[in-house]
């Protein structure tokens, strides 16, 4: 698991983030990570550990507002939460937000599979890939 | 430490090493040994795959991923054989005048730079791409700025060959692109110039540099570097820096020159930008055929942005799109009927914008958006909208606006509240803005009160070093750089040949 001991969590937020993520079998999800791991390992450390505490953020900040985790809410609730921080007034937490969506968004459409499913189909034989 | 010595040393081989190391090249048949570092890996053309993050991974730098120190702008640049031209476009522009005239570098003129450049564009195979090759993402950007009356405009293209992949930015799968991999490397290794992959500068010295070469890591892409992994130290009679506008300024600073040349990392622009996507109600020809064809220009001085076409690929598209979940989705499901405009915002050179280096001398980007660059890409972006509606697309998504989904029907009324909260309320870190295009940090200029060399890329105080890059803008160039770096550089390399007896 590249960001969080806890693959509910990592889960429920992708699922947010890019809805069809929702349907991806294991093999999806395996693929999903190994892109995020990819794309993670030169990182600095810092920058994972900062990541994994927005993830933790996540999961227990709603408790406050909503009495349960990120978890435990309904998708319309986990959308919410996603767009106050997107939109939060401390540009630290907006950037934060914007950080683990760039990786989500990464792990799902950095897949062949993804890039197929939305009708991607750049080929490097361009104009004749078409006849 | 292994020691090793040249006559003339090349940091990076991008648009401006890789054309010192073809203009110097000549000098070796005199005896005269030269090097380029590059810290890249050197691709073999079957390793171009044309696969996203693969290629981002192997090409950028950070996997072009690298960050504004507060995290809300990505900036991307080339790290390999051929530094930024291997995933550059290849758009070819001639340095305007009104821009160069605004730089007001003493010693420099207009026409000596176009003269030069001209002769770049020529070596390049420069020109405009054939009507029957160009995409339907292309031809609807021309359609909608005529019927807005908006002066449309032709790149020319470095290219040779073309198959239409649209792959540029992650390397062309077909050695199509003419950047400094495809001519000008080759030709100064010809001639008996040196390049060194996987090579990087920590420190430049008294004509001396410390430098680590990298092993190649287990199932990286590209050659191993010709010299043994480990660091060595290069001595050098001459030095020329081309390590782009970020790694050269980022080098000088962690060798201690901040103190003679107090302007070191100062004066960076890098063009923000963002994408305005379009939806038409029937797929079109967008990701075949080459992806960059047109400009509008126009609104350059009096609203501080530019608008080419462009087309990306799935995750860097996902990533550009603002927001996220059903709505975000249905416009990547619409993928092949998706169009693309690039919003480049005219910044200018100021006192806060610079390269600084970290307490380990990683480069460090600090970068506040200006409030006319911010008003350029907003304008920029609901003109942008104007045109893609003008060319028939039935929705459009505005990463300036609250609601991003705007759809044909309302689309004057929301544009306008788009704006007016834009305008209002600019989020950096919400709106998603990269750069690809970054300039200054050793801008040319008189001295070291105003600047960090003189307009021959000859750093100040110091007759043995010289920059031969993007860093040098004094000011942002306000158009695709490429081709005014290459003639800069070749200013740099004639002041180097003809000083070569007394230097050597």
């Amino acid at each position: 698991m590249p960001l969080n001991p806890d693959p509910a969590i990592f889960r429920a937020v992708v699922s947010t983030i890019v809805p069809e993520a929702a349907a991806l079998d294991d093999q999806g999800w395996h693929d999903l990570h190994q892109v995020i791991e990819a794309l993670l390992r030169d990182r600095p450390e810092s920058l994972k550990r900062q990541l994994r505490l927005f993830l933790g953020a996540i999961q227990w900040l709603p408790v406050v507002r909503y009495g349960r985790p990120f978890t435990r809410l309904n998708p319309a609730t986990r959308t919410r939460v996603l767009a106050h921080l997107q939109n939060d007034r401390i540009q630290k937490v907006r950037v934060g937000f914007w950080g683990l969506r760039t990786i989500v968004l990464a792990g799902y459409y950095g897949r062949p599979q993804a890039a197929q499913a939305i009708g991607y189909a750049a080929s490097p034989r361009g104009w004749e890939a078409l006849k | 430490m292994k020691r090793v010595g040249y006559d003339i040393v090349i940091v990076g081989s991008g648009a401006g090493g890789g054309t010192v190391a073809q203009e110097l090249s000549p000098l070796c048949r005199q005896g005269v040994r030269i090097a380029v570092l590059e810290k890249g890996p050197r691709l073999r053309d079957h390793e171009f795959t044309g696969r996203e993050l693969e290629m981002a991974g192997a090409l950028y730098e950070d996997g072009g991923g690298f960050l504004t120190a507060d995290g809300t702008m990505t900036i991307a640049f080339g790290c390999a054989y051929g530094g930024s031209t291997v995933v550059y476009t290849g758009t070819s522009m001639l340095p305007p005048e009104r821009v160069i005239r605004r730089w007001d570098v003493p010693g420099l003129t207009h026409a000596d730079l176009d003269c030069r450049a001209r002769k770049f564009m020529a070596e390049n195979n420069a020109h405009l791409l054939e009507d029957d090759l160009i995409n339907e993402n292309n031809k609807l950007f021309v359609e909608g700025c005529r019927k807005l009356n908006y002066g449309v405009q032709q790149f020319p293209v470095n290219i040779k060959g073309c198959r239409g992949s649209s792959l540029c930015n992650l390397g062309c799968p077909n050695q199509a692109k003419q950047g400094t991999d495809r001519v000008q490397l080759p030709r100064a290794e010809r001639n008996g110039v040196e390049v060194v992959t996987r090579c990087q500068v920590l420190t430049v010295g008294d004509q001396t540099l410390a430098v680590r070469v990298a092993a190649k890591a287990a199932g990286a892409k590209g050659d191993p570097s010709p010299w043994e992994p480990g660091d060595y130290q290069v001595d050098a009679k001459i030095i020329v820096l081309c390590a782009g506008a970020v790694n050269t300024p980022a080098l000088l600073l962690r060798s201690g020159m901040q103190r003679s040349l107090p302007r070191l990392g100062r004066g960076f622009t890098t063009h923000p930008a963002f994408i305005i996507v379009g939806e038409h109600a029937r797929p079109i020809t967008n990701f075949v055929g080459f992806p960059k064809s047109y400009y509008v220009d126009q609104f350059a001085e009096s609203e501080h942005f530019v608008l080419e076409t462009c087309m990306y690929f799935p995750f860097i598209t996902a990533k550009s799109l603002a927001g996220f979940g059903a709505p975000h989705s249905s416009f990547m499901r619409a993928f092949p009927r998706l169009q693309m405009i690039l919003v480049l915002a005219c910044d200018e050179a100021d006192e806060y914008n610079r390269v600084s280096v970290d307490n380990a001398g990683r480069p460090v980007v600090n970068y506040r958006f200006q409030h006319e660059a911010t008003r350029g890409l907003i304008r920029g972006a609901t003109t942008s909208a104007k045109i893609l509606f003008a060319a028939g697309a039935v929705r459009v998504h505005m990463p300036i606006a609250r609601d991003t989904a705007i759809e044909s029907r309302d689309a004057a009324r929301r544009l306008e509240i788009a704006e007016i909260e834009a305008t209002a309320g600019f989020q950096p870190g919400k709106t998603p803005v990269s750069a690809a295009h970054p300039q200054g940090g050793c801008g040319m200029g008189s001295g070291p009160a105003n600047s960090v060399t003189d307009s021959y890329g000859r750093v100040h105080g110091l007759p043995w070093l010289f920059v031969a890059d993007a860093s040098l803008f004094p000011n942002s160039l306000e158009i695709n750089p490429y081709v005014t770096i290459m003639a800069l550089a070749d200013r740099v390399a004639q002041r180097i040949r003809e000083e070569v007896p007394a230097l050597l």
